[in-house]
């Protein structure tokens, strides 16, 4: 499994899918720096209080978050897609399968590759991000570990049914079905918390559910909660706390912990059954 | 050593409607050079990729270097180039290599050595540190053969190893391919390029519909020298006479007789022509595999006759 986590690391590079990575980070992030520096400059010129701006900067952080957590959805599934998928169709697997190991190995070290180049990106990213915003509007997250951390649990989820599709179905067809799947469960997300604000409990049990069966949303919840101000989540809770659950930019509570344990625990099964359905498919 | 290297016990393989393979019973024995072979969709790389548990029998079973087929530890002793063969572009050659070794369980300290090796006998060495991206088509072939043969395996697949290479490729290949029958490997052949397998191979086997429909020593399976005569006013004792050369069958206005050596087609035409026979064309027929092959695949089947 190693060497194939090696081999799939030493890929990523040699293809210079790290190094666009890193390009797209820099730029990101520059970019970042630089609207936030304009953002609060031009709000302090106009005489903004610093409450304000902190507030303003800390929502922007969120929506910078949410643009990021989609680029990380797109390219969890352009680097899981052909992972197995594209071998299997160029016919590289076949002299590797050929050799002394179970395809679980295979498909085990694609992924363990794939996590880590994934998880580099978001982790890079993310703190670049959080330090720029911080040196610029002295605006500091409340969590920024947490909040990096479900990011990248978000990302391997997505990076998980991906590479798992990808070892049944074409590869476009498995990125493509992890794309929209991704859109889906935060549809799935936004509409559990307008039901539950509108007391529609059937529709939302249906949503919460799919939270369930696609952790993807629910995790986007830890990273917003990890990026909140205290304050923000205080005055929505105390004011009108079920419609603050209804806002897809709002979390006034982590994820629970038995969720984050399902998550652990989704990612193990969608990995062992595609191991189970790739140890079985004839290529 | 005794057990055979490859040996298939009734083996069917259906892939939904379509039967790849129909009960095939094959064995292989160590050391043997052995030509697989066949019309397209004859099931030839399902028995490969079945060796190599690529793909499962529906039914039967089957056992290679002494355990079930697709067995992990045998495939240690397996080297396998597939007929779609496609190797990471981004890798060097000797890095492709030197992958393999470690996949196939080489020891740390002999893998560049084996890799070395296998790009010495495939001829690739003076290009062991270019990308694979680079390579032409016969230069990947040749790589893909250098990775079958890496830590000289007991048993080598060749799934048309010939099919990208230059004339001079394919007599490097006939050479790779005899060294490793000499030094003990058992060899399997997949081609379509039946003179490639009739100047190499010790035995073939001609798969049909998935059917064995022929097996054993090349010379056993070859057709034999032969002539084909067109002829017509031959009366019945004319034809009689004729047997004294061999069997004979009648074909309309054609005649063959085989197994006949080509020294005594003007004795045939002679006696012909005595018997008040009018002789219109003489083809000598030289004993091939190919006529051997196409008579087989030609052949209406049982269930259509």
């Amino acid at each position: 499994m190693i060497v194939i986590a090696r081999l799939t690391v030493r890929e990523l590079v040699r293809r210079r899918v790290v190094w666009v990575l890193a390009a797209l980070t820099i730029l990101s992030v520059a970019l970042v720096a630089w609207g936030l520096d304009r953002l609060v400059s031009l709000a302090r010129a106009n005489g903004t209080n610093e409450l304000e701006i902190r507030i303003g900067v800390s929502q922007v952080l969120i929506m910078i978050a949410f643009m990021f957590s989609f680029v990380l959805a797109m390219t969890a599934a352009f680097v899981g897609a052909p992972a197995i998928g594209g071998d299997l169709e160029s016919g590289v697997a076949l002299a590797i399968l050929a050799r002394p190991l179970r395809r679980a190995e295979v498909l085990l070290g694609r992924w363990l590759g794939s996590a880590v180049i994934v998880v580099a990106y978001t982790i890079a990213s993310g703190v670049l991000a959080i330090v720029v915003a911080i040196q610029v509007s002295g605006y500091g997250p409340p969590d920024p570990i947490l909040a990096v951390a479900f990011l990248s649990g978000q990302a391997l989820v997505l990076l998980t049914l991906t590479l798992a599709l990808g070892s049944v179905l074409p590869s476009i067809a498995a990125g493509a079905i992890a794309v929209v799947g991704f859109g889906l469960g935060w549809m799935a997300g936004v509409l559990a918390g307008v039901a539950a604000a509108l007391g529609v409990a059937t529709l939302g049990q249906v949503a919460e559910v799919s939270r369930w069966i696609f952790p993807s949303d629910g995790l986007w919840r830890g990273v917003i909660y990890g990026l909140e101000p205290p304050l923000v989540v205080m005055l929505a809770t105390g004011n009108l706390p079920r419609f603050a659950d209804a806002n897809p930019f709002y979390a006034t509570a982590p994820p629970p912990l038995p969720f984050v344990l399902w998550s652990i625990v989704w990612i193990a099964l969608v990995l062992g059954l595609s191991s189970w359905w790739f140890e079985r498919r004839d290529l | 050593m005794s057990t055979p290297a490859i040996e298939f016990d009734g083996i069917t393989k259906t892939y939904g409607r379509t039967t790849a393979l129909d009960d095939l019973s094959l064995r292989v024995g160590r050391g043997e050079l052995v030509g697989l072979l066949g019309p397209n969709g004859a099931g030839k790389t399902t028995a490969i990729k079945l060796v190599l548990g690529l793909v499962r029998p529906t039914s039967g079973t089957g056992r290679v270097l002494g355990a079930p087929i697709g067995d992990r530890a045998a495939r240690s002793r397996i080297g396998y180039l597939p007929e779609l063969f496609r190797y990471q572009p981004w890798l060097r050659a000797r890095e492709v290599l030197t992958l393999h070794a470690e996949l196939a369980g080489v020891a740390p300290a002999r893998r560049m050595a084996a890799a070395d090796e296998a790009l010495d006998q495939v001829g690739l060495t003076e290009r062991a540190d270019d990308p694979v991206s680079g390579f032409s088509k016969g230069m990947q072939q040749r790589l893909g053969l250098g990775v079958a043969l890496l830590g000289q395996p007991e048993l080598i697949l060749l799934d048309e190893p010939t099919s990208a290479l230059d004339p001079v490729g394919r007599t490097d290949v006939r050479a790779i391919v005899r060294a490793a029958r000499d030094r003990g490997a058992t060899v399997i052949l997949n081609s379509h390029l039946l003179t490639e397998v009739e100047r190499v191979c010790d035995r073939v086997v001609i798969l049909h519909r998935g059917r064995a429909i022929a097996s054993g020593p090349l010379d056993e399976v070859v057709a034999a020298d032969g002539v084909r005569l067109r002829v017509d006013d031959l009366d019945d004792g004319g034809r009689a006479s004729l047997a004294r050369f061999g069997p004979v069958s009648f074909d309309g206005e054609w005649l063959s007789i085989r197994p006949l050596e080509a020294a005594r087609i003007p004795d045939v035409v002679a006696a012909v022509v005595a018997a008040g026979g009018r002789v219109h064309a003489v083809e000598p027929g030289r004993g091939s595999l190919e006529a051997r092959f196409l008579e087989l695949v030609t052949a209406p089947s049982e269930e259509s006759a």
